[in-house]
């Protein structure tokens, strides 16, 4: 009992972090049409740029904002340099972008910072601390604290404020948006720093758990994905609600099955989802704009 | 989605072909594949020709390897219009069954045959599903799919070697020439041998861009609604170009596991299906030529600057970033118009 109380305390803990990059994920895809293989990335800035601050000694209050800042400033310059000027591209030639702009990313990333595993010490202490028969690490109690806080930043954000319903209305006719006075190209910039910093921030309350180093972006973006599938592209509590079951299932898969394929989970629930919900659990049913 | 390439798509591939395959008297003599196949062989024998070493025909059969896994991306992506980025799987498939067939007992021709059509197979019981869907499933699914592969080839050590890598025995195309009596090194038989494969690779998707099957692909290509308007059958028309670059990839795969003689599970890694992608848009995703160029480049060009080890994500992201935004049809038919516009 207390072994599997661990297990769903790991798997929520997993889960929290895939679900704010399916949260980034979403918000960008539905701002914009698109799926930003780059997301992964966001995640590896945030934690590499922290650990590397912290490691040069700054107080951890002041290296996780600014790893924040260097993810959200990474994400316009993704926007602004690669795909603002791809203008009406084709999808295919969008996704090829985006991968295109998540390996050089990781390129940069091994040029700037090296290409060893990083992590630092959680933000209340590396102590566990007991609950019924199991342990959780402070840092979880951070981690999940952080993704419930995104996901309700988002739905205030996109529902109650200007700039907010400004994207969402951006998204839902780009030109009907403009017509009306709203400034869609500020809205794309927007989505896009938005994400890129949920993204940073993700990876910078995960690396002392998870441990990051230059090349995990894409495996995260996988993760990333299979949340956002499994909630249904384009939901926000999908994605919460994805990005939480796939780590459970992932952690479950380690606990129970085998630890080597673990992430070989997120991969399989992709296959299922696609052969037998393509709407996911929270998703409209897939129009097509022809 | 579907309705916006439109206008842009059918353009490149006209072009591309019109340009490359010739549009003079020899090819409606001989047909367009054939055609291809001469011009391919003809480069192979002046590789041939200008090699002053084994180091050079080593390299060279790795470009036509690569060319002829990269042709398997242009029906896939030129052709069709989907990205797959797990393709290495596929490749490293063909690549394994051929090492691990000679350690039970198998021959290789019949290991490498066993592999490719595993490779096929994964490819349609895989592609049917995602197919039905458009747009970005195939990449995400195939990311999944190659990583899944790359863990299996990693972790099974038993029967792989795990991250070290496995040793391929058997086959050695010298044999073959001896047979008709020509005594070449090993380096230069296999560099024949892969220039073949890949020139009749060629030929094929060449004649298939040419075919009904061809044509209703590109169709597909231009807009999904409108091709299945004209009474093709979409998805099945896109899981057979699955299928299709599925093999071209495993087929590559158990050349470089002979050639080579041995493997290592990176040959089925993420940064492998990048590189085949980033080849064919860098040479030109709708003719085999482009495939070739993309192909050259992006295996002479690590081998002649050595610090490109070092950047060498950074220079394919970018690779793949400026030409979808510059030059989106890739280098082949950017210099075939540039050329055609100077001569008009």
């Amino acid at each position: 009992m207390s072994e599997l109380l661990q297990f769903l305390i790991s798997g929520i803990t997993v889960g929290a972090i895939y679900a704010a990059i399916a949260l980034g994920f979403t918000l960008i895809y539905n701002a914009s049409g698109v799926v930003n293989f780059a997301q992964g990335e966001f995640v590896v800035i945030g934690g590499m740029t922290a650990a590397a601050l912290i490691g040069a000694g700054v107080p951890v209050w002041i290296a996780a904002p600014l790893a924040v800042i260097a993810g959200m400033l990474v994400g316009v310059l993704l926007y602004r340099l690669a795909i603002r000027p791809a203008g009406q591209a084709p999808l295919v030639s969008l996704i090829i972008i985006t991968i295109g702009a998540s390996i050089f990313l990781r390129g940069a990333m091994q040029a700037v910072f090296d290409k060893q595993i990083h992590r630092y010490d959680g933000f209340s202490g590396d102590a566990p601390l007991r609950v019924g028969g199991a342990t959780i690490l402070p840092q979880s109690l951070w981690i999940i604290g952080g993704s419930v806080a995104v996901f309700a930043f988002l739905a205030w954000f996109l529902n109650r404020t200007r700039a907010g319903r400004g994207i969402r209305a951006t998204a839902s006719n780009r030109m009907a948006a403009a017509l009306v006075g709203i400034n869609t190209g500020r809205a794309m910039n927007l989505s896009f720093a938005l994400s890129a910093a949920i993204g940073a921030l993700a990876g910078v309350l995960a690396t002392p758990v998870t441990f990051t180093s230059y090349d995990v972006g894409v495996l995260m973006a996988l993760k990333g994905f299979s949340a956002t599938m499994l909630g249904g592209v384009g939901s926000p509590l999908g994605a919460l609600a994805g990005g939480l079951l796939i780590g459970l299932i992932e952690a479950l898969t380690a606990g129970y099955i085998s630890s080597d394929y673990k992430d070989a989970s997120a991969f399989i629930v992709i296959l299922l989802v696609l052969f037998l919900r393509p709407q996911g659990l929270f998703g409209a049913r897939i129009m097509e704009r022809v | 989605m579907a309705g916006q390439g439109t206008t842009v798509a059918t353009a490149p591939v006209e072009t591309a072909r019109r340009a490359h395959v010739g549009n003079g008297k020899a090819r409606a003599l001989i047909g367009p594949g054939l055609c291809t196949f001469l011009i391919f062989a003809v480069l192979v024998a002046l590789g041939a020709l200008i090699f002053p070493s084994s180091y050079f025909y080593r390299v060279g059969t790795l470009v036509w390897i690569n060319t002829l896994a990269v042709t398997g991306i242009v029906v896939l992506l030129g052709y069709v219009g989907l990205v797959s980025l797990g393709h290495a799987g596929f490749f490293a498939i063909g690549a394994y069954a051929t090492a691990i067939g000679p350690n039970y007992g198998i021959p290789s021709p019949l290991a490498m045959a066993g592999g490719v059509a595993l490779a096929g197979l994964l490819a349609l019981v895989v592609g049917r599903p995602i197919l039905r869907l458009s747009g970005y499933y195939l990449a995400i699914a195939t990311l999944g799919l190659g990583m899944l592969i790359w863990m299996v080839l990693s972790k099974e050590a038993w029967l792989t070697g795990g991250p070290d890598g496995m040793t391929v025995s058997g086959m050695n195309a010298r044999n073959l020439f001896k047979l008709v009596g020509l005594k070449l090194k090993s380096a230069e038989a296999w560099y024949w041998v892969a220039g073949f494969v890949a020139a009749i690779g060629a030929a094929i998707a060449v004649n298939l861009a040419n075919s009904p099957s061809g044509r209703a692909l590109r169709a597909i290509h231009d807009s999904d609604v409108a091709a299945r308007s004209l009474g093709i059958d979409v998805a099945r028309a896109k899981s057979r170009a699955f299928v299709i670059s599925a093999i071209y990839a495993a087929v590559a795969g158990a050349l470089l596991a002979l050639a080579n003689g041995y493997i290592t599970p990176e040959t089925g890694g993420f940064m492998h299906s990048v590189e085949m992608v980033t080849m064919a848009v860098l040479g030109g995703a709708a003719s085999v030529f482009g495939a070739l160029v993309g192909a050259l480049i992006l295996t002479a060009l690590p081998q002649l600057l050595t610090v490109f080890a070092d950047y060498e994500h950074m220079v394919l992201g970018a690779i793949m970033v400026v030409t979808m935004i510059a030059m989106r049809r890739g280098l082949v038919p950017f210099i075939a118009d540039l050329w055609n516009r100077r001569k008009s």
